[in-house]
C-alpha cells in the first residue's frame, strides 16, 4: 500500500473525468464540415479601437480541442501535475466550453464581449454573498442565512428604490435589510450561543415567509411600490475603450464596480490590517483572543453585521439590475451558490470573487445558448449554476482549511 | 514584584474551590504551587489572571490591592499567563501571536509585520529564548510553541509569570531547557509561579513550595527542606507509598504479537509505522514517548478501534486484525482508555451499569434477552468492595465521582474478568496520588497472575517505576523494546528522536 494512494486515486479519478470530457466533445463532431463560427470580439454599441472577428472552422476546432483534453486527461492518468491537478481539470473544462461554444455558434456568431460582461454581471450576488459568508465563518459564525439576507435586500431596495425615487436610496434599504438579518443572526448564535445551523434555516424561512406575505398583502395591490428606479450602466471616460477588457469590465453598473471594490477591501481587511488579525484570531482561538484583551463577542457581532450589510447590496441586486420588481423568491437559491462559492473560494475574497464568477459564467452561458440554434431544451440549461455547483464541489473542494472555532458559540469559562 | 493573595474564596455550585487561600510570591522568586487535580490550583490561578473572580479576599500586588476584571487587566498589571493549553491561533505566525491584542500599526493601518517580527526578535533577544518570527505555530514542536506563549507575557512585560503544568507536553530534556529559562527569569528579577504536580519538579525548580489540598492552603515550605515523602503526605493527607513493590518478572509464551503494524489516517498520512512487538504473558512492556507520536493510534489498533492498514496483530497467535472490538473484549483483551471520561465510562450511567458494561449480554448479566438486574448489582457490590472504590452507592452516576474513583471503576471492570492481555493506557492520568499507589498495585498484581501488560504512558517516571521491558514511540516508529532499567536521559533522548545507539550509549559515558 503505497503512501501516496490517495492523491493518486484523485487524479486517476480527474483523468477519467477528462476522458469523459474528450469524449462528449469529440460527440460534437457534426457532419456539416463547412461550417464556421464567428467570435465577435467588440461591443455590439461599437467601439473605438475595433478588433476583427475570430473566425474558426467548426470540425477542425472541435477536433483540436477534444485533442487537447485527451492529452491532458492521459497527462493526469500518467504522471500527474503534482499540486496543479485541479487547475489541469479546469483547463479542460474551459476547453471543453470553447468547444460546446464553438459547436453552438456553427453557422452564426457569439459575442465574446456580452458573454463575459454578463458574467460579471451574474456573480455580483454569489461574490457579496460569498464575501458575507467569509467574514461571518472566518470570525467564527456560520452563515446560512445569506438566501434569507438576499430576499430580504431585494425586497427592501425594491419598496425604498420605488417610494423613494432613486435606486441609491432603495441600495441603502437593501444593505439595511441584511443587516437587520445579520442582526437576528448574530443575536441567536452569539448572545443566545443557538445552534448556528438551525439559526441559519430559521432566518432564511422568516426572510421568505415575509416578503412573500407582503408581496401579495401589499405590493400586488399598490404596483407603484413594486416600481424600483434602477442602476444604469455606466462607462468609465477611457478605460471603457480598452479593446475587449473595457466593454467587459469598464462598462458596468453601479453593483459590478461595488463588488470589485468589495473584494479588495475585504481581502486587505482580513489579512493586512489589525482588524483582520483579531477578526481571524476570534475565529481560530476565541479563548486566546480573549486572554489577550480582544472582546470576542463584540468582535463577532461586527463581522456578522457586516456580513449582513454585504448580503444586503448582493440582495439589492435582483431588484436594482437584474429584474424590473420583486417577485416572491426570485433569489433562486443563489444564497445557497454564494456558500458553495465561498468554500469554492477558501474562504477568502479574492476566492469568493473567482468561484463567483465562474458561478456567473454558467449563468451567462446559458442566457447565451438559449439564443443559439442549440438541440438543448432551456430549462436544461438553466440548470447549468446548479450542476456545476454540485460538480465543483463535489469534485475540485478537496481538503478545506475551515477557521477552527468556526460554528462554536464562545462561553466563557 | 512581590504578589500576596489573602483568603481568596471562590465557590462553586456544590463546591468550594477555594477555601480562604493564602500565598506570597517574593520578587526573583520561583514558587512551586503543588497540589492534586482538583485542589483548586487552576481556580486559584485563574482568580489571578482575571479569568473568573472570587467571591471574597484580596490580591496585593506590592501592598496595593488590585481587582482584575478580565486578563487584560492582569496584563496591564504585569501577570502573565502560560496556560496548560496553550492560548496560540496555530495558522498565525510567531509574531502575529506575539502581537495579537497589542499589534504595531504602520501609518496607513496597516499590521506592521516589520515591527513585529523586530519586537519579537528583540524580546526573544533579551530573554534568550530564540524564535522564528515568521514560522507558523502550528509547524513548531510543542517545547517551540511554549516558548512563543512566553514570549508572549515577555512582550507584555510580564514580571510575574504563572506556569501552570508546563512539562506534561514536553521530553525530560526540554524540560531541563524550560527550567534554565526561568533561571532566567528569576536572575532578571521577576517571579515564577511554577505549578505541577509532580514533586521531583518541584524539587528542581522552585525555592518554596505551597501545597494545596481540597482547596485549602496545607502549608509553604522551602524546597530545599522539602522531601519527597512529606510533600507527598501533606498534597494526600495521609502517608503514601511512592515506590512501586515489584518482582522481577517471569514472562511466559507471547501473548501480544504485532508485525510490521501500519495505521494511516487519512490515507496517505502514517500514525503509526512499521511496529513490531511482543509481550509474554507475565510481563509488563511500557511505551514511553510524548503524546501525539502515535501511542493512541497504536493502541487503538491493537484493541480493534481503528481499522488497521499494513501488518499483523496477532492474540495468543491468532490474528485479531479485522475483528470487532467485541470479539476482541471477549477474546481476553482488557483496555484501560487513555480518557477515561470520554472511552472509559458513561458518566451518566450507574456504577453498577458501568461495571457491566463489557458484559452486558453475557450470561453472567443477562437472563436470554432481558438483563438480569440482581446479577449486576450484586457483582458491582463485591467489586466495589474489592477495588475501594469509594461511592455512596452502586447507583451513583459515575459521571458524579473522583478521577481516581472513575478510574477504579474502569479498572475494575476490566479485571473483573478472565483477560491474557492488558493494554493500560495513560492509567493513572489526573488520578490523585492515593489512587496511583492503588492503580500501580493493581497492575502489577495482574501481571504476576500471568498477564501480558501493554502500558502506554506520558510519565517517565510510571514507565520506569512498572516496566519490565521499555520502547519509546517517536513519530509514529517503536525504538526497542530494552530490557528495564533504562536511564532517563537515554528515554529523553529516544523520545526526542535521537538513535538509539546514540542515546543508549550516552549513559555509558
Amino acid at each position: 500500500m503505497s503512501g501516496a494512494a490517495a492523491p493518486v486515486r484523485r487524479r486517476r479519478r480527474f483523468a477519467a473525468f477528462g476522458g469523459l470530457l474528450a469524449a462528449l466533445v469529440a460527440a460534437l463532431l457534426r457532419a456539416d464540415a463547412s461550417a464556421r463560427t464567428a467570435f465577435v470580439l467588440n461591443d455590439a454599441r461599437g467601439a473605438r479601437f475595433p478588433l476583427p472577428d475570430l473566425v474558426v472552422p467548426v470540425a477542425g476546432t472541435v477536433r483540436i480541442l477534444a485533442a487537447l483534453i485527451l492529452a491532458l486527461a492521459v497527462l493526469l492518468a500518467v504522471r500527474g501535475a503534482g499540486r496543479r491537478d485541479a487547475a489541469v481539470v479546469g483547463v479542460m473544462g474551459g476547453l471543453a466550453v470553447v468547444a460546446l461554444l464553438t459547436w453552438a455558434g456553427a453557422g452564426t456568431s457569439i459575442s465574446v464581449v456580452s458573454l463575459l460582461r454578463g458574467t460579471l454581471f451574474a456573480a455580483v450576488p454569489i461574490a457579496f454573498g460569498a464575501l458575507a459568508g467569509v467574514l461571518c465563518e472566518r470570525s467564527g459564525v456560520i452563515n446560512i442565512a445569506i438566501e434569507g439576507q438576499f430576499l430580504a435586500g431585494a425586497f427592501t431596495a425594491a419598496v425604498a428604490a420605488s417610494i423613494l425615487g432613486s435606486a441609491w436610496w432603495g441600495l441603502l434599504g437593501g444593505i439595511a435589510a441584511g443587516a437587520l438579518v445579520g442582526l437576528m443572526l448574530a443575536g441567536l448564535t452569539i448572545r443566545f450561543a443557538a445552534d448556528q445551523i438551525v439559526s441559519g434555516v430559521v432566518l432564511i424561512v422568516f426572510a421568505t415567509g415575509v416578503t412573500s406575505f407582503l408581496t401579495s398583502q401589499l405590493l400586488a395591490g399598490t404596483p407603484s411600490w413594486n416600481a424600483p428606479v434602477r442602476f444604469q450602466a455606466f462607462a468609465l471616460p477611457g478605460l471603457s475603450d480598452v479593446p475587449l477588457l473595457g466593454p467587459i469590465v469598464f462598462d458596468q453598473t453601479v453593483l459590478v464596480y461595488l463588488m470589485l471594490l468589495a473584494v479588495a477591501g475585504v481581502q486587505f481587511g482580513l489579512f493586512r490590517t489589525r482588524w483582520g488579525l483579531r477578526l481571524r484570531s476570534v475565529g481560530e482561538h476565541p479563548a486566546a483572543a480573549d486572554t489577550v484583551g480582544i472582546p470576542v463577542l463584540r468582535t463577532r457581532y461586527r463581522a456578522v453585521m457586516l456580513g449582513g450589510v454585504l448580503a444586503g447590496v448582493g440582495g439589492s441586486w435582483f431588484t436594482l439590475e437584474a429584474a424590473s420588481q420583486f417577485s416572491k423568491e426570485m433569489t433562486g437559491g443563489r444564497g445557497f451558490i454564494a456558500l458553495a462559492a465561498m468554500l469554492v473560494g477558501r474562504y477568502s475574497p479574492v476566492g469568493a470573487l473567482g468561484a463567483g464568477l465562474l458561478f456567473g459564467f454558467a449563468d451567462a452561458l446559458a442566457t447565451a445558448l438559449q439564443r443559439l440554434p442549440v438541440p438543448i431544451p432551456s430549462s436544461l440549461l438553466r440548470a447549468t449554476p446548479y450542476v456545476i455547483t454540485i460538480v465543483v464541489v463535489a469534485g475540485l473542494v478537496g481538503r478545506l482549511r475551515v477557521p477552527a472555532a468556526d460554528g462554536k458559540p464562545y462561553v466563557k469559562a | 514584584m512581590r504578589l500576596e493573595l489573602r483568603g481568596i474564596t471562590k465557590r462553586f455550585p456544590g463546591v468550594v474551590a477555594n477555601d480562604h487561600v493564602d500565598l506570597t510570591v517574593e520578587p526573583s522568586e520561583v514558587l512551586g504551587l503543588l497540589g492534586e487535580n482538583g485542589a483548586g490550583k487552576s481556580t486559584l490561578m485563574n482568580i489571578l489572571y482575571g479569568l473568573t473572580s472570587a467571591d471574597e479576599g484580596e490580591i496585593l500586588l506590592d501592598g496595593r490591592p488590585h481587582v482584575f476584571a478580565d486578563p487584560g487587566d492582569a496584563i496591564a498589571a504585569g501577570i502573565g499567563m502560560v496556560h496548560q493549553h496553550f492560548m496560540l491561533v496555530p495558522v498565525f505566525t510567531v509574531a502575529e501571536n506575539i502581537l495579537l491584542g497589542a499589534e504595531p500599526l504602520d501609518r496607513l493601518g496597516r499590521f506592521d509585520r516589520g515591527r513585529a517580527r523586530d519586537a519579537v526578535l528583540a524580546t526573544a533577544e533579551r530573554f534568550g529564548l530564540p524564535v522564528d518570527p515568521d514560522a507558523r505555530v502550528e509547524d513548531l514542536p510543542v517545547g517551540l510553541q511554549q516558548r512563543v506563549e512566553i514570549l508572549k507575557a515577555l512582550y507584555r512585560d510580564a514580571r510575574l509569570l504563572i506556569l501552570d503544568e508546563p512539562t506534561a507536553v514536553l521530553t525530560p530534556q526540554e524540560a531541563d531547557g524550560l527550567f534554565e529559562s526561568i533561571r532566567g527569569f528569576r536572575a532578571a528579577g521577576r517571579s515564577v509561579i511554577f505549578i505541577s504536580h509532580k514533586l521531583r519538579e518541584h524539587h528542581a525548580i522552585a525555592d518554596r513550595i505551597t501545597v494545596l489540598r481540597r482547596g485549602r492552603t496545607v502549608g509553604t515550605i522551602p524546597a530545599a527542606e522539602a522531601d519527597a515523602q512529606e510533600l507527598a503526605t501533606m498534597m494526600v493527607g495521609r502517608p503514601v507509598v511512592l515506590v512501586v513493590d515489584r518482582a522481577p518478572a517471569a514472562p511466559g509464551e507471547p501473548v501480544l504479537e504485532v508485525r510490521a503494524l501500519g495505521v494511516e489516517d487519512p490515507p496517505g498520512t502514517a500514525l503509526v509505522a512499521d511496529v513490531d512487538l511482543t509481550v509474554h504473558r507475565g510481563e509488563i512492556v511500557g511505551i514511553a514517548g510524548v503524546e501525539g507520536n502515535g501511542q493512541t493510534p497504536l493502541v487503538e489498533a491493537v484493541t480493534g478501534l481503528r481499522p488497521v492498514t499494513a501488518g499483523e496483530v496477532l492474540l495468543r497467535g491468532e490474528s485479531i486484525v479485522g475483528r470487532s472490538r467485541r470479539d476482541i473484549l471477549r477474546a481476553g483483551v482488557g483496555h484501560i482508555p487513555e480518557d477515561r471520561y470520554t472511552d472509559g465510562v458513561v458518566a451518566s450511567f450507574s456504577i453498577a451499569d458501568n461495571l457491566a458494561l463489557t458484559l452486558w449480554d453475557d450470561e453472567r448479566f443477562s437472563n436470554g434477552r432481558t438483563r438480569d438486574f440482581d446479577a449486576v448489582a450484586e457483582s458491582a457490590r463485591r467489586v466495589v468492595a474489592d477495588f475501594d472504590i469509594r461511592t455512596p452507592s452502586i447507583a451513583t452516576t459515575a459521571g458524579s465521582l473522583s478521577g481516581g474513583n472513575q478510574q477504579k471503576v474502569v479498572v475494575a471492570r476490566e479485571f473483573d474478568r478472565p483477560i491474557d492481555l492488558l493494554v493500560a493506557a495513560q492509567p493513572t492520568r489526573g488520578v490523585d496520588v492515593g489512587s496511583i499507589e492503588y492503580l500501580h498495585q493493581q497492575i502489577v498484581a495482574k501481571r504476576d497472575e500471568g498477564t501480558a501488560v501493554l502500558l502506554v504512558s506520558s510519565e517517565l517516571d510510571e514507565i520506569q517505576a512498572l516496566s519490565d521491558r521499555i520502547a519509546v514511540m517517536f513519530r509514529g516508529r517503536l525504538v526497542g523494546p530494552f530490557p528495564a532499567p533504562v536511564a532517563k536521559e537515554a528515554l529523553g533522548l529516544m523520545m526526542a528522536g535521537v538513535d538509539p545507539a546514540e542515546a543508549l550509549g550516552g549513559r555509558a559515558a
